[in-house]
């Protein structure tokens, strides 16, 4: 059966994914070479293959299963799945929707505490500067996450190599990133 | 035409080798470069995984500013802001509608009209043809070229080289004199954005990386990304940890095996700032 035949379910995970980001789990016929490329799915609860499966039987539990695992975390958006799939289903733009929506109802796997507690803390540093205060971010991430002693012995290492900076550089616009990021809801 | 840069902030901290070697190239080639003024962080990983709208919105800035400041064609020598920018240029092309709501976000007239090309994309264009009379000491070693994930994919959207075992950056490598290696690993994820919140996972894909070339007998790997790069030299001492071994071979940006081959000094591209000592020269 093709997509254009299948009615998805309103109200399932699959259909906010059509409508969102144009991505059809029908598609997929489950050949695994997403799995197979995917340089991450050793360390997942759900490979791909298994996420695009269980979007497929349009069942809540699934979706909350989805919603809720690891693996949309994981995933380090190196595209090999999409550049592989003979459907071209694209799986990268699908997890980034995936890893919204689970923060937006509140699921996020527990594991995945210090991989957002990063990327909140790399945005964080563009807010108020306008690019990325490397430093900062470190310092930010170590707050956020509560690991002190990680990565102690690099900061020297990058200073004695004139790779870290002590204090950031703000670009003029920063009122203006600060309203990008207003109006795009942080 | 004026000819733009967008340096991206890896470049500017952790990745100054790279920046150094890519000055030092134009430089030496007479390539005058304008920096995209008040540029910011095209915000990476982390934007397009917590937030669409703003993982647009940063890019689209960046190129507003390019055009309004009369920059036709610019060079994204980091691989990963080089992909944020195509990738959001090809959405918004594709969406008006989206295209005007980024439009008022930022603020700016947003046209799309830029052409972007990654650092081998410029190498071709503007280093390969000059190339000639310039080598006086040809880089002779064996090299695996490293491509990683985000200067060939996605490659639908790109449009750049091809997505399995791709060429340029050996074809580049070959005409100052290097010798390739088959190297399956080319395209390999090094695990990107994940080097600080789970570095071990970057020590166990970073280390397939280095382990296949230095079993296949490569003197060096040459890559073109800043993010790559930092997985591969500077978390050494975490893979070779993991690994419980010890890598030794060092990892050079392309535009630095150019310099050396056109007579540049190593501390003139970079090379002392590595965390892998440089023995090659």
């Amino acid at each position: 059966m093709s997509h254009s035949e299948h009615h998805t379910e309103r109200n399932s995970l699959a259909y906010s994914i059509e409508k969102s980001v144009e991505v059809y789990a029908q598609k997929c016929y489950q050949c695994g070479k997403c799995t197979a490329g995917c340089p991450v799915a050793e360390e997942m609860d759900l490979p791909p293959s298994m996420v695009m499966r269980l979007l497929q039987t349009e069942d809540p539990v699934n979706d909350e299963k989805i919603l809720r695992s690891h693996s949309i975390w994981l995933c380090v958006t190196c595209e090999m799945c999409l550049s592989r799939c003979p459907m071209e289903i694209d799986i990268p733009s699908m997890m980034d929707f995936l890893r919204q929506k689970s923060r937006s109802q509140k699921l996020v796997n527990k594991k995945a505490r210090n991989i957002i507690a990063f990327h909140k803390s790399f945005l964080n540093s563009i807010r108020f500067t306008g690019r990325l205060y490397e430093l900062g971010l470190i310092l930010d991430y170590k707050r956020q996450s509560l690991n002190m002693t990680q990565d102690i012995s690099l900061a020297p290492k990058m200073i004695s190599r004139g790779k870290l900076h002590f204090f950031p550089t703000m670009i003029k616009g920063t009122s203006q990133i600060a309203r990008i990021f207003k109006k795009t809801g942080n | 035409m004026k000819f733009g840069i967008y340096p991206g902030c890896s470049l500017t901290g952790s990745a100054r080798d790279y920046n150094e070697s890519v000055f030092a190239l134009a430089r030496a080639f007479d390539l005058e470069f304008n920096q995209i003024p008040d540029w910011n962080c095209c915000g990476a990983t982390a934007a397009h995984n917590l937030n669409k709208d703003l993982s647009l919105a940063l890019p689209a800035r960046i190129l507003a500013l390019a055009e309004k400041n009369g920059l036709d064609e610019i060079i994204v020598p980091c691989a990963a802001c080089y992909s944020r920018l195509v990738v959001t240029q090809h959405e918004l092309k594709k969406d008006p509608e989206l295209k005007n709501r980024i439009s008022e976000v930022i603020e700016m007239d947003y046209r799309g009209t830029s052409k972007i090309l990654n650092v081998i994309e410029w190498i071709d264009k503007y280093i390969i043809p000059k190339l000639e009379g310039k080598i006086s000491k040809p880089f002779k070693y064996k090299v695996a070229c490293y491509y990683g994930c985000l200067l060939v994919r996605p490659n639908k959207i790109l449009n750049y080289d091809r997505a399995e075992d791709p060429q340029t950056l050996d074809i580049v490598m070959s005409k100052i004199g290097a010798d390739p290696i088959d190297y399956p690993y080319k395209t390999e994820c090094c695990g990107a954005g994940l080097s600080i919140s789970r570095t071990d996972i970057v020590s166990k894909l970073s280390g397939r990386i280095i382990e296949d070339a230095e079993h296949r007998g490569a003197d060096a790997i040459i890559v073109a990304c800043p993010m790559c790069h930092s997985n591969l030299d500077m978390r050494r001492p975490d893979i070779n940890k993991y690994w419980e071994t010890k890598f030794r071979i060092p990892v050079i940006f392309v535009t630095q095996a150019i310099g050396l081959a056109i007579g540049l000094s190593p501390e003139s591209v970079g090379l002392k700032r590595h965390f892998v000592d440089v023995t090659i020269s």
